[in-house]
């Protein structure tokens, strides 16, 4: 590791405290917990020629070898190899693999959780084929366990499971949600009995783009359809999913999860944010048990179908030339590709894609819950600057995304590069291009 | 007995042994594991998904054009010596006439002038490899004894192959009993460490695919 930077020491909240010895106990039990033959076969098939480190933003960014995405499971690989792989005992009789270090583990919380945004572009490189990023997941968990999730990561995700937010607030959501359908003039149907679609919200539209918030609720009223905000489950943001706690991740997906159930919805719609699409679209039946007794669709997944079936009509917007940022948990993990586009299509976008785009494009550097991690905040800048450069070389005026991670992220860069563009929010577009249709919702 | 007789006799019996062993006990050790079913409902049906599977076996032979710059030259070079490998393994008359002792065929050829030809580039490209590796700090930090090890038995039997092939510094009937000595040690070491990639590269390709697809996600 003499190519490397040095590591820091690991951020943590003092309710994490841990003896070493407890600290190794717990990544090694978190980690064979989920050890299936999938991830077995994931870690023996390394053949170590470093390819996906050149998929990597934090290794191009700063060519240090330590972010190579395979390097940052390297802990649980060994201790696979050592205490369960098939030749197990030999790796042990000639010590060829050494036991995990509590000091390690503190140390890998760095490249586990500050500099990897989970964004899965490793996963498109391997020349093998394996899923590296869907390692790295296990690898949060594990670390989870060990008490070694980031402070911030772990604060917020115990407060979400405690109170269904991840901070407290001056209003509750709930008051806050009903204040801007007031301040924007739109119906916010909240807490029915009964409705065909359950609506939540990244939390961070609440907090800071409130008019995304009214977007949606006009969208939905403008298209007539049945739904519901709940009271007990407005959050669409996993902050389990990010610090790794696969069980603090159930039980927040289960208020979600409950609450559609109990308005007896066909569809949780998930609105523009990434990992919550992820989280509870690829993830949250597993961890509930069963198949989920309704469908979860990414909002402009929802849009597209309500375009294509003639539901839905749109105006030409006006936005001159125009680029978009695909979120990577909704994009390349989740398989929403085309439906954003659709959508820029029939309101006559100028699209100029950046070069890396769709599933290949670049994260924005927030995901994976780093934007919230204040340590991780000059490496993340460092990263941005090649995406930003992708931005500007499509000389688009007008920067649309679907992810409000993504668009907190982009507008905090705005503010530390002094950069010039804004990004906005598609469904917030839409919102703003809606054309009367005769025919029935 | 002499070294030759040795080498193809029951040092290649044991070393077949291990291999088909050790292989298959290699590969029983993930069916002992759990093999977890997905709930989460998928975008594409398992047809299909499989299809996106198999092709993957195919597109990921080569990166995407998104990656081409980065690592084009690196995976040349890393496929290049592997055809290098193919080639003297499965066109080398004497190869396959040994080949075709255990499976009943036989085939065509390449004259030996080729394939001592073949066989300097292999081993050159091995080299470079092996330059690479040590060079390339991604590379050096997550090399270990299997990488090097792994090369060093593979790039053996190409050099003890050449010097038989040439007559090269001991007589012939010892050289090809060293030559088949590194193959047993190779054969032996296969199941142990990476070269069991052999094995595990198009499932691996293969199972990325169809899960990709099953979420509708490119591969």
């Amino acid at each position: 590791m003499s190519d490397s930077a040095p590591l820091p020491v690991a951020n943590l909240s003092p309710a994490q405290s841990m003896a070493p010895a407890d600290r190794v106990a717990g990544a090694m039990s978190g980690f064979a917990k989920e050890l299936g033959a999938l991830s077995a076969f994931r870690l023996e098939s390394c053949i170590h020629c470093g390819i996906c480190a050149d998929a990597c933003h934090y290794y191009i960014a700063t060519e240090d070898p330590q972010y190579t995405p395979i390097w940052k499971v390297e802990p649980f690989k060994a201790a696979y190899k050592r205490e369960a792989s098939a030749f197990a005992p030999l790796y042990r009789l000639f010590g060829f693999k050494h036991q995990v270090t509590a000091d390690q583990l503190e140390q890998w919380q760095h490249l586990l959780f500050d500099s990897c945004n989970m964004c899965g572009r490793c996963s498109l490189i391997c020349p093998i084929g394996i899923d590296v990023a869907a390692l790295i997941e296990q690898g949060r968990h594990a670390m989870f366990d060990a008490g070694l999730a980031p402070r911030e990561l772990y604060e917020k995700a115990a407060h979400q499971r405690a109170t269904g937010q991840p901070e407290a607030s001056a209003e509750p959501y709930r008051e806050q949600l009903l204040a801007i359908g007031s301040r924007f003039q739109v119906e916010i149907p909240l807490d029915k009995d009964e409705a065909e679609i359950m609506l939540c919200l990244p939390r961070t539209d609440i907090e800071h783009y409130p008019s995304a918030v009214a977007a949606l609720a006009r969208v939905m009223q403008h298209l007539r359809v049945s739904c519901t905000f709940r009271s007990d489950g407005l959050v669409a943001e996993n902050y389990g999913y990010y610090a790794g706690g696969k069980d603090w991740q159930r039980q927040i997906s289960r208020r979600l999860i409950d609450q559609a159930i109990a308005c007896k919805a066909k569809i949780l719609l998930v609105p523009e944010c990434g990992h919550a699409y992820a989280a509870l679209r690829w993830e949250a039946a597993e961890l509930y048990g069963a198949p989920l007794p309704f469908k979860v669709l990414q909002v402009t997944e929802f849009l597209a179908a309500q375009l294509q079936a003639g539901r839905l009509k749109l105006g030409k917007a006006a936005t001159g030339a125009t680029t978009f940022q695909d979120p990577c948990e909704s994009a390349r993990k989740g398989g929403v590709n085309e439906a954003p586009r659709q959508l820029m299509k029939a309101m006559g976008v100028d699209l100029h894609e950046m070069e890396n785009h769709g599933g290949f494009s670049f994260c924005c550097g927030g995901g994976g819950g780093v934007i919230d991690i204040e340590r991780a905040a000059p490496l993340r800048y460092r990263t941005l600057e090649s995406k930003l450069r992708e931005v500007d070389e499509t000389q688009a005026s007008t920067f649309l995304t679907s992810c409000s991670d993504c668009r907190r992220t982009f507008d905090d860069a705005q503010a530390h590069f002094k950069w010039d563009k804004t990004p906005q929010s598609l469904l917030e577009l839409v919102a703003a291009n809606l054309v009367s249709t005769t025919g029935p919702a | 007995m002499t070294l030759l007789d040795f080498a193809r006799g029951p040092a290649l019996k044991v070393a077949i042994s291990v291999f088909c062993l050790a292989v298959t006990w290699r590969i029983v050790a993930f069916v002992l594991l759990r093999i977890r079913g997905d709930l989460n409902r998928p975008r594409a049906s398992v047809p299909a998904s499989l299809a996106r599977g198999l092709l993957t076996i195919g597109t990921r032979s080569w990166p995407h054009p998104e990656f081409i710059a980065r690592t084009g030259a690196g995976e040349a070079l890393g496929y290049s010596y592997h055809l290098g490998l193919f080639a003297l393994v499965l066109l080398f008359t004497p190869h396959i006439l040994f080949l075709g002792s255990l499976v009943g065929i036989t085939w065509p050829g390449l004259p030996s002038g080729v394939i001592t030809i073949i066989s300097v580039i292999t081993l050159t490209l091995l080299l470079a490899v092996l330059f690479r590796r040590v060079t390339n700090p991604v590379m050096r930090m997550l090399s270990n004894f299997d990488d090097y090890f792994s090369w060093f038995v593979t790039l053996l039997v190409i050099v003890t192959g050449l010097a038989t092939t040439a007559h090269f510094g001991a007589p012939y009937q010892r050289l090809l009993g060293l030559h088949i000595l590194s193959f047993d040690l190779l054969l032996i070491w296969f199941p142990f460490g990476k070269l069991m990639h052999a094995f595990y590269i198009f499932p691996s390709r293969a199972i990325n695919g169809a899960l990709l697809a099953r979420k509708g996600a490119p591969s």
